[in-house]
């Protein structure tokens, strides 16, 4: 980013300070996708800060826990009070965080209504760039036939579905494919993959079938959690189709190892 | 079909359904409904505005069941019915068999209800002594093989066309033994003629109701086949099995509702017959039953009124949550172990058969949202299951590890500082494990994963390890 | 026994209603909930209706025509009723079917020139035994290209079911928009919170997808409906 005269970035950083909630899937399996946010965020021109931070809850609230999710989600919305907006690479954890925090403090008004303004200023990555920061391409080169894939949560929980064709359009050198079911889950529903393994394998199954069907050599979407199970499920049966995050496409990290893969210099 | 439950044992069940080829190659014929319900939808500009309509109906009724359900009953006497209330399947079973022998029965022929199902009527009926034949021919067909229904639409659509073939051989013993039954031409017309004779000599009809309407004392009956009509117009008596929440207020209440109910059921604007009952036949009527009984079931019902479950009430049994449920897609109907499959399934059962019965099910879901998303009076259902789950953990049901493993994760989560340590250890301890290939074939706790798929390894320190190592942070 | 079974249902009604009332936390006496369902009731408030089936009569008639050819029936218009016979003989001697004609009582049906055509013409309800039947609809609907037919002597119910093929006759002003409209005359015929016996909504001939999901005409009901409007 080139330097600017020093009032108006003191506007601009009054005006956009944005917390980046990175996931403890993004943190610990693949933080390349944190740092393709934050590129994609800073060229569009915001100050990005990342608060000292953990999960969401979403695994404790999916399994019936409230009072964890409820201690969870009072962590986080105190660790990011003083951010103008909260940006996710995640429709998962955005989901849980814009459409189920509200939610869990029903009833306690305080609460309720921090969690509300908390839910208000939260956003996905790929639809925050589009729908607030009205960015409608990105300067970045992929050279690949790709299809993307619509996790559940970012689609029906936060509609996000036009905006990252419309980015991934801008790129250059990438082809877009449509899945015939690109809208079906993949089988990931967190802890459901591994508590109900073999039904979570047959739902992916069908998954990585409508991908190999699509004759593409790559599969985006914005979800870790939904690219892992995707990834983990094409590299046994041999293909060789990558997965990758879309925020690291869009931010020209597309050269990266792709999910599952080997760091460069290691034989795969 | 019998009411034992084996939901406790879904995880078996499913396991037998992924493996059975014949199930799977079945299976493909349902994913014919999503496309059409589609289709139906898009077709007509106002279905998201009846979707509301049908919804705002449905919580209106219940929030004033018991004055809609005595408005109704005085209706039905009016015009020269019965009503009788039964609080559980057992009495409800009491009710119809007396009944039956009231009216000397020795055949009884059937239309589709679920309720029946859940009653376990049919295994009643033949303990009484009498012979109930299901007419609906995907209820024939397994009635046949002794199997319960696997889908609230289509009952038998986990049977093939050459099972099907099977089963009438071995039961239509009178007909020639070199007929040709090879494609469903054949089939439909052999159940046809053989149907054809039951449904005349019938002693008794008993049907569902797919709405009961308080403001004429009407029995709403939705059929393609015409066969739940054959079974209430031609015997002397028509029994009529709904449950409690089947009440609409009026007329222009159940169009709200009936506009809805096909097009989310198997795409089709109007079901073939949709055939509004009320009474006995009358002075002028040449045809018809002389006597029109409607038994009423709570079963658990009343008991879900003003609470956390009321959603579930509006449910209008269309099957568009089944049709886009990806689980129900993988193991169909029967995996769920009871009545109601599908996610409808999962958030009825247990509050019917409790949920240390009934737990699994809402379990098996990854809450991806789509059956919320297409049912026509928008029952929260990913909400409802979480509850059950919330229902299980207060109560302690839930897997020993599964509570572990979480509460060894909260542990962590609570305590930013810790956390950002600990899983910054394991980052790259895993990383160093499964380095070479960039994952991982096994991990501990984690076989349910990696029996399947290959397990991604970490890329190695952490993102908030990494960004406090750019920016200078000290904490 | 049987004043046994008596206080058996009454107790049954009045347990389910008092568990209702305790879920819901109301009495049952409550006089704003009981005007809300009695207003209801009486009011019978129209929701959504579709404007697919609305419009004029030569425009209700198109939809009408176009729906229920979408379900599978024909559809032909003829100018009089004195032209109905002829069509239905013609009707069934296309379809290799016997020339026997059931039909009920209706005046309008009795008062068209079934002698200048060979058909046998049989009275009454159906006993299983008839191949084609004629009934006259109290209504038609454009929306879904749907009859409506009401029980009685005039056109006994089981013409709708028992034949295999069903002939449905009607003038064209009969032709409503919706259902709603259907309601409001069935209201005019049997007032309000009545009903006839039986009113069917059909809407095509009988079908069945049970065997693979194929669809198959014929299951219980007619295998073929013929609608005929009377312009």
């Amino acid at each position: 980013m080139s330097e600017m005269p020093a009032a108006e970035k003191s506007s601009q950083e009054e005006r956009r300070k944005v917390g980046l909630f990175v996931t403890c899937l993004v943190d610990i399996m693949r933080p390349t996708i944190g740092f393709a946010a934050v590129k994609l965020l800073g060229d569009a021109g915001c100050r990005v800060v990342v608060p000292s931070q953990t999960c969401c809850g979403q695994p404790a609230y999916n399994s019936g826990d409230r009072q964890t999710a409820k201690d969870l989600a009072k962590q986080a919305i105190d660790a990011f009070e003083d951010c103008d907006y909260v940006v996710v690479p995640s429709g998962s954890c955005g989901g849980m965080l814009k459409t189920h925090y509200p939610e869990l403090f029903k009833g306690e008004p305080d609460m309720a209504a921090r969690a509300e303004r908390f839910a208000e200023k939260t956003y996905e990555l790929v639809s925050f760039l589009t729908d607030v920061l009205h960015v409608d391409k990105v300067n970045a080169r992929y050279d690949g036939v790709v299809a993307y894939h619509d996790s559940c949560a970012g689609l029906r929980e936060l509609g996000v579905k036009k905006q990252p064709r419309r980015l991934l359009k801008s790129v250059e050198g990438l082809t877009i494919v449509e899945l015939l079911e690109a809208e079906t889950c993949c089988g990931f529903g967190g802890l459901f993959a591994t508590k109900y393994g073999e039904l979570s394998n047959a739902i992916v199954a069908r998954k990585a079938a409508d991908i190999g069907a699509a004759k593409v050599d790559t599969v985006l979407a914005g979800d870790l959690g939904c690219l892992m199970n995707i990834a983990g499920k094409l590299q046994r049966e041999g293909s060789a189709i990558k997965a990758r995050h879309v925020a690291e496409v869009l931010a020209g990290m597309g050269d990266l190892p792709a999910v599952g893969e080997p760091a460069k210099g290691e034989r795969a | 079909m019998s009411v034992i439950a084996t939901t406790l044992k879904f995880k078996e069940n499913a396991h037998a359904a992924l493996t059975d080829a014949r199930l799977q190659g079945a299976l493909s014929f349902s994913r014919n409904f999503a496309v059409r319900r589609a289709a139906a939808a898009d077709r007509l500009a106002e279905f998201e505005a009846l979707r509301d309509s049908a919804r705002a109906i449905k919580d209106h009724t219940l929030t004033h069941l018991d004055l809609y359900l005595a408005a109704y009953e005085e209706k039905v006497r009016e015009s020269g019915g019965h009503v009788h209330y039964a609080e559980d399947a057992e009495e409800a079973r009491r009710i119809i068999i007396d009944l039956c022998r009231s009216f000397d029965a020795k055949s009884v022929t059937k239309g589709k209800s679920m309720i029946a199902e859940e009653i376990g009527l049919n295994d009643a009926l033949e303990a009484a002594g009498m012979e109930p034949v299901e007419t609906d021919l995907g209820e024939y067909i397994i009635q046949l093989r002794h199997e319960a229904p696997s889908h609230i639409i289509a009952p038998a659509i986990h049977v093939t066309k050459k099972d099907v073939e099977q089963e009438f051989r071995k039961a239509h013993r009178d007909l020639p033994a070199n007929r040709d039954l090879s494609e469903p031409e054949a089939l439909l017309a052999e159940a046809r003629a053989i149907l054809r004779a039951k449904f005349l000599a019938a002693d008794v009809g008993i049907t569902g109701a797919n709405f009961l309407i308080a403001e004429t004392g009407t029995s709403i009956i939705v059929t393609n086949e015409g066969n739940g009509d054959l079974t209430q117009i031609l015997p002397k008596a028509h029994i009529v099995i709904a449950s409690i929440e089947k009440i609409v207020p009026t007329l222009e209440d159940a169009a709200q509702l009936l506009r809805v109910l096909s097009r989310s059921a198997t795409g089709q604007d109007m079901s073939v017959y949709t055939t509004l009952s009320t009474g006995p036949r009358r002075l002028d009527d040449p045809d018809g039953p002389s006597a029109y009984h409607v038994v009423i079931l709570d079963n658990g019902r009343s008991n879900m009124l003003g609470g956390e479950f009321e959603d579930m009430l509006r449910c209008i049994r269309c099957g568009a949550c089944m049709n886009h449920c990806p689980v129900y897609q993988a193991v169909g109907g029967h995996a769920y172990g009871w009545v109601y499959p599908g996610p409808m399934g999962a958030v009825l059962t247990p509050s019917l058969i409790g949920v240390v019965e009934g737990g699994q099910l809402p379990n098996a879901s990854t809450f991806c949202g789509r059956c919320e998303q297409v049912c026509p009076v928008r029952i929260p259902l990913p909400k409802m299951m979480r509850h059950w789950r919330e229902r299980e953990f207060e109560r302690r049901l839930s897997p020993a590890p599964l509570r572990y493993g979480l509460g060894f994760w909260a542990f962590f989560a609570k305590r930013p500082a810790l956390y950002r340590f600990a899983t910054d250890v394991a980052a790259r301890g895993l990383n160093l494990i499964g380095r070479s290939k960039g994952r991982l074939k096994w991990a501990p706790l984690a076989s349910g994963w990696t029996e399947y798929r290959d397990l991604v390894a970490p890329q190695g320190a952490t993102f908030q390890r990494q960004w406090r190592a750019k920016s200078g942070a000290t904490t | 026994m049987a004043r046994e079974k008596r206080s058996d249902d009454v107790n049954a009604r009045e347990a389910v209603l008092a568990n209702i009332r305790r879920s819901l936390r109301v009495s049952g006496d409550e006089a704003p909930r009981r005007f809300e369902v009695e207003t209801r009731l009486g009011e019978a408030p129209v929701g959504v209706v579709p404007k697919r089936g609305q419009g004029d009569i030569e425009a209700r008639l198109a939809t009408f025509k176009a729906e229920a050819e979408r379900a599978q029936a024909t559809v032909e218009v003829v100018a009089s009723a004195d032209d109905v016979p002829e069509r239905v003989a013609r009707f069934l001697r296309d379809h290799n079917c016997p020339a026997t004609l059931r039909m009920g009582a209706d005046a309008r049906l009795a008062a068209m020139p079934w002698g200048a055509t060979a058909l046998e013409i049989l009275h009454g309800a159906s006993d299983g035994h008839d191949l084609s039947a004629i009934a006259v609809a109290f209504a038609g609907i454009a929306e879904t290209g749907t009859l409506a037919l009401a029980s009685g002597s005039d056109n006994p119910t089981t013409l709708n079911f028992l034949p295999d093929n069903e002939i449905v006759v009607l003038t064209k002003d009969e032709l409503l928009a919706d259902y709603e409209s259907v309601f409001a005359k069935m209201r005019a015929a049997y007032g309000k919170g009545g009903a006839p016996r039986t009113l069917n909504f059909v809407t095509g001939p009988s079908r069945s997808a049970d065997i693979e999901q194929t669809l198959l005409l014929g299951a219980h009901g007619p295998r073929r409906l013929h609608i005929v409007i009377v312009a």
